[in-house]
């Protein structure tokens, strides 16, 4: 094995506990993905790279975005590979380096969601989808839900706001996430 | 006085790299009671032995100590060696300085220094040995056989035909096993009754075998040439002698509908029934948990509540108020053919397995096993050999075959592979097509397993020849869709999900050993593995034998395995217990332990302590028979040498031949009297 | 799976209340019906005080630790708070909060690390369970409530597809109280409710969850499969126990469903209960769902009173049968009596 393949599989043995070698590349996880019709690499693609150190390949691709992280793959896999907690760490250490290839509009959620989240304590949807579509330049999906949203009570105006605002801030920071 | 030889090896290059083999020598010959010392290349070869020898009768040496490898290695060959020269072959040791020294170190000038401790603290031992004799224990020259499938009925043909009384037990009702159950045999594709029942026929008819059917294996004491095996003869309701196999009883039965457990669930049988046409023996047994009469009986009704197959026997065969009897034999030997059983998809599991609740736990229809398939494809099944779906009788035009449900599964318990899936899902996929022309047969693998004889050129057939279709991938989902089973596949090669329609799904499932395995072995006293398969003695070289002497194994009981490598483990097994047949007494080494019966004080901690059940309670009579005491006994016929009563005995009544105390003592006194 | 993960029934009163974010804004009505079905039962609850975000999907997909830190901070507070149990109504919440203890319990390092990230002290005693785990686990008691309510029970013999989704079965080591590819918690809810749940495929399947906004196209192709399914099943309407999945089912339904087509009513299984034990429709929050639930009331409703009406007259008819059969015995006893025997009892 080449030295790329043992330190990014050592990487996610690290921050995971999962041994990629244990992945027999059955494809079981990968028949029942309910996003494989639309992503290019498959959970047992992303796990394949992961044992043969492609790293970089991995950390661009767009399919790890692509994840709904419904576990069904982790659920059914026969050696417990837990392709999931993969992905999610493949994710994070994406976002790490920057070279996160997000769709742009999945990006755009995340980020809306957690600057949120950060700002006061609980997701205020509006406040939220407002700031996605600025992020994203989707504006005009939803449009016409929202009218019968607001009638049904589904949408506040007003946000709430925690008192403990400043753990918010405490925990973003400790944990060395910026947004 | 002691004159001990001690001769060190250079093993090559494997001692003598490390250790000054000449300076060990040199040092030990100014041992006391050391009359001779050398050194030498290859201890083990003709000549070295011959050196041996020589200075046994030259220098007329009580005592060999051979400094080389392991005891395991050579110690019977320095022992032949001692003995051929006219030294009890007990007076000869082995002192490790290969394994426990050269092996493990690197200093030359240490490890010089710890050969010479080792060989004098084997040269301290020999001095306290005694002279001792092999242990001669008689042998009864029958056999057992357990199990009378394929693999039990070869072993037993094979130890009858060597002139040996054999006793071939069954739990079933007829002998057969499930290669009964099988349409055709891979890769010949013959018909597996074809070639099986002249063998049943064979050890019906054979003079040396005893048949005992619907019989089980309830207690076994004793040891290696001297078993004695108690057997219960579950009650049949039939009286053997008297049944002539006619089936008036079974045409007269009213329960019709009990589903068969040799049609694998998928034809029904009456309460009294013979498992199959071709059964052996042909005598019906009565099903007593689904009678009508029986199930009166429980209830407590006052009248019988049926008697039809009674009153339908012209030989008065059947009698209702029969019991299980038991029967006590006298074996020298022992074979387990017990076999296996396929695990099952459903959500009730013994411990540590899990069910495929991705395929429906079972309850899906037309979602069936192997050995459903291979009923199906008998001639003799439930369908008369037309693949039908089990729900609506129709014929299915898509097939899909799922290999590895449940082996090579971690998850769900199983991480062994079965074998034999590989073949007989390629010999389904074949039947399929050769019966359903234009059907579509479609196979989900992960790898192909096809190692035998034809083996591989069998499966390419399957692809090349039938037109099987071979997928890689394994399936992640089966479930129902109104009138087809919907399969959730993966095609890895190509890199696409496989959605297949398919009209029936057959699902290789995992080969497990037969349920009450784990109490079968306990009484055996044989061990076995987390999934209830017979443990063998040695992986590679004592595959038939099982660590408890006088106790083989022969089938897929010990692994998952394909019929030949059955019948061949089968003869395998045959042949070792006709090597212990082939003398009349049994030689054993003699390190067993003794008691001191002067010292003893009878609270037979050893006897709680012994893992083979060697130590037996003897009395202690005064002169006019009165009892007044008890002492333990040693079994030096069942005895496996390990010492664990000598470490317990609170007297030091007990002790371990070739392992005494003293000998014991004197190697660790060696260690500090010699700095 | 380790002991802190192996779920126990909740506290009996006490038990803290998680809304998570959803429950305040689009899926009200969750909370709503919750609190009406927990009040009828007689079951506490009190919502945790300064409770904040889980995080969600967005959370841990970002940042593990921050995935982690978010829900503990909740189990924190439940803890600060005196609970010993937190009742977390919606799956990606409950799925959090429960992975959070079992992180916490078993990765190496984590539990020394968050007090100091959360800024609070942190013992992860908290017990963490969900709403379908709470109603079946009350099953016996939605029983009893059902048969003492006046009002005919709509749901008697309706046929309710349930529908787990990911997050309230998966994984097993977080969740641990139901079959991951079968699971009957929902179903046995149902049952206790009269109603009688669907045998179908989809009960496991994914809905297409957090990309209800940014990847609509996806939700409405795993939707569509979902209600094809169900409807394919012979079911009136499915019942979820998530907000994400009632979003996906019930507000993005239109563009799964053929045009004209029989709509599916999505029905949170708290107000599946609250209408089982006689609560209104407007109680439950039922008139804010995008998947019109009226028509399907209304008939369901108008069936329970004809069901009623006519399980009466035959009660009144029996009665009446007996009562003839009654006269006619006097009758002929004493007929009997006259001629013969003195003082005939009928029999």
């Amino acid at each position: 094995m080449s030295s790329s393949s043992r330190t990014f599989s050592a990487e996610i043995l690290a921050t995971t506990g999962i041994n990629a070698a244990t992945c027999y590349q059955c494809g079981k996880c990968s028949a029942g993905c309910p996003m494989a019709s639309e992503s290019d690499l498959r959970p047992h693609n992303i796990m394949r790279l992961v044992i043969q150190g492609r790293r970089e390949q991995a950390l661009a691709d767009e399919t790890i975005w692509l994840c709904l992280t419904c576990e069904t793959c982790s659920a059914r896999c026969p050696n417990g590979c837990d392709p999931a907690r993969v992905i999610d760490a493949v994710r994070e250490l994406s976002l790490e380096e920057g070279s996160a290839t997000q769709p742009r509009r999945i990006a755009a959620f995340h980020r809306a969601f957690l600057s949120r989240i950060r700002a006061t304590g609980r997701l205020h949807e509006v406040g939220m989808v407002v700031d996605y579509k600025l992020r994203s330049g989707d504006f005009m999906s939803d449009v016409t839900n929202a009218p019968a949203m607001l009638t049904r009570g589904k949408l506040s105006l007003r946000a709430e706001r925690i008192d403990g605002v400043d753990e918010m801030k405490r925990m973003f920071a400790k944990c060395g996430v910026t947004l | 006085m002691s004159r001990v030889g001690v001769f060190v090896c250079h093993c090559g290059e494997n001692i003598a790299r490390t250790v000054d083999c000449a300076a060990v020598a040199e040092t030990l010959k100014d041992h006391p009671g050391v009359a001779f010392a050398t050194d030498y290349k290859y201890m083990c070869s003709d000549p070295g032995q011959t050196l041996i020898k020589k200075a046994i009768e030259e220098h007329n040496l009580t005592g060999v100590v051979v400094a080389a490898c392991s005891p395991h290695m050579h110690e019977k060959t320095f022992r032949r060696a001692s003995d051929q020269a006219g030294l009890n072959k007990y007076m000869c040791e082995m002192a490790n300085i290969r394994e426990h020294c050269s092996w493990i170190h690197e200093d030359r000038g240490e490890a010089t220094a710890k050969a010479i401790d080792i060989a004098r603290t084997i040269v301290e031992k020999v001095k306290h040995n005694q002279p001792l004799e092999s242990i001669r224990i008689p042998v009864t020259k029958r056999a057992l056989v357990i199990g009378a499938g394929i693999a039990g009925i070869q072993a037993a043909l094979d130890i009858a035909d060597g002139g040996h009384q054999v006793i071939l037990i069954e739990k079933d009702a007829s002998i057969g096993g499930h290669m009964s159950q099988l349409s055709e045999t891979f890769p010949t594709l013959d018909c597996s009754q074809c070639i099986l029942t002249p063998r049943m026929v064979e050890a019906y008819q054979h003079p040396n075998i005893t048949l005992r059917t619907w019989s089980e294996v309830e207690k076994v004491s004793g040891y290696i040439g001297n078993f004695t095996v108690k057997i219960r003869k579950k009650a049949r309701s039939v009286d053997e002698d008297l049944c002539n196999g006619c089936g008036d009883c079974y045409a007269a039965c009213p329960a019709k509908k009990i589903p068969s457990e040799f049609e694998a669930g998928l034809g029904k049988r009456t309460a009294i029934s013979v498992p199959f046409p071709q059964a052996v023996p042909n005598i019906p047994v009565l099903d007593r948990v689904n009678c009508t009469l029986f199930k009166g009986r429980r209830k407590g009704l006052a009248k019988d509540a049926c008697g039809k197959c009674k009153e339908a026997c012209l030989k008065g065969a059947i009698d209702y108020d029969t019991e299980d009897t038991f029967i006590e034999e006298e074996v020298g030997a022992i074979a387990v053919a017990t076999g296996f059983q396929l695990y099952s998809i459903g959500r009730e599991q013994p411990e540590g397995l899990k069910g495929y609740g991705e395929y429906g736990y079972g309850e899906v229809p037309d979602v069936i096993d192997g050995l459903q398939f291979e009923r199906l494809a008998s001639a003799s099944g439930p369908t008369a050999g037309a693949i039908r779906r089990p729900s609506d009788g129709k014929e299915p035009r898509t097939v899909v075959f799922v290999h590895c449900v449940g082996s090579r599964d971690p998850d769900k318990g199983i991480k062994y592979c079965s074998k034999i899936c590989c073949m007989y899902n390629a010999k389904h996929a074949m039947l399929y097509k050769h019966k359903v022309h234009g059907g579509r047969a479609v196979a989900f693998y992960m790898d192909i397993r096809a190692a035998g004889k034809g083996y591989d050129e069998f499966s390419r057939r399957a692809i090349e020849e039938d037109g099987a279709e071979y997928i890689r991938g394994r399936v992640s989902k089966i479930y129902r869709d109104g009138d087809i089973v919907k399969v959730w596949g993966y095609d890895t090669l190509s890199g696409e999900q496989v959605v297949i329609d398919a009209d029936m799904v057959v699902l290789a499932t995992a080969m497990r050993p037969q349920p009450g395995i784990q109490e079968l072995a306990q009484i055996l006293s044989v061990s076995y593995d987390e999934h209830g398969f017979i443990n063998e003695a040695h992986p590679k070289l004592r595959p038939v034998e099982t660590n408890t002497a006088g106790v083989f194994v022969a089938g897929a009981c010990q692994a998952p395995r394909d019929i030949p490598d059955s019948v061949a483990m089968a003869s395998a097994a045959a042949a070792k217990v006709m090597g212990l047949f082939s003398a009349d007494e049994l030689e054993r080494e003699p390190a067993v332990a003794i008691v001191d019966e002067s010292t003893c004080i009878g609270c037979m901690r050893c006897q709680s302590a012994c893992a083979y059940g060697a130590i037996e309670q003897r009395d202690i009579c005064t002169v006019d028979g009165h009892v007044c005491g008890h002492v333990a006994y040693v079994n030096p016929g069942v005895c496996q040498g390990c010492g664990t009563c000598q470490a317990v005995c609170l007297s030091k009544s007990v002790e371990l031949q070739t392992f005494t105390d003293e000998q014991v003592y004197s190697e660790i006194n060696a260690l500090s009297a010699w700095e | 799976m380790t002991e802190t993960a192996t779920p126990a029934r909740p506290s009996p009163a006490g038990v803290a209340y998680y809304p998570g974010c959803s429950l305040h804004g689009t899926s009200r009505e969750f909370d709503e019906s919750l609190r009406a079905v927990t009040t009828a039962l007689g079951i506490g609850i009190t919502e945790i005080r300064d409770w904040s975000c889980c995080g969600a999907s967005s959370g841990h997909t970002t940042n593990h630790l921050l995935g982690v830190a978010l829900p503990a901070r909740n189990l924190a507070l439940a803890e600060a708070q005196g609970f010993s149990s937190v009742l977390a109504p919606c799956a990606a919440c409950y799925n959090r909060l429960a992975a959070a203890r079992l992180a916490v319990a078993t990765e190496e390092g984590l539990a020394e690390r968050l007090p100091d990230i959360l800024g609070h002290p942190f013992e992860n005693s908290v017990e963490v369970h969900n709403a379908v785990e709470l109603l079946r686990d009350a099953a016996p008691l939605i029983e009893e409530k059902v048969a003492a309510t006046l009002t005919p029970n709509p749901l008697e013999g309706v046929k309710l597809a349930a529908y787990y989704g990911c997050l309230l079965v998966r994984p097993f080591e977080v969740c641990g109280y139901d079959d991951p590819e079968q699971p009957t918690s929902m179903d046995e809810v149902i049952n206790a409710c009269g109603a009688d749940d669907v045998d179908w495929n989809m009960k496991v399947e994914c809905c297409g969850g957090a990309f209800s906004v940014s990847r609509t196209a996806s939700v409405v192709r795993l939707g569509r499969a979902i209600i094809d399914d169900a409807r394919a099943h012979g079911a009136e309407a499915i019942v979820v126990a998530c907000p994400l999945c009632h979003s996906n089912l019930d507000l993005r339904q239109k563009a799964m469903v053929e045009r004209g087509g029989e709509p599916m009513p999505i029905l949170f299984i708290t107000q599946m209960v609250g209408l089982a034990v006689g609560l209104s429709p407007a109680v439950l929050g039922l008139e804010r769902h995008f998947v019109d639930t009226e028509p399907l009331l209304e008939r369901l409703t108008k069936q329970a009173v004809e069901r009623e009406a006519a399980e009466k007259r035959v009660k009144e008819e029996a009665a009446a049968k007996a009562a003839e059969r009654a006269a006619k015995q006097k009758a002929a006893a004493a007929e009997a009596g006259a001629g013969g025997a003195p003082g005939g009892e009928a029999q």
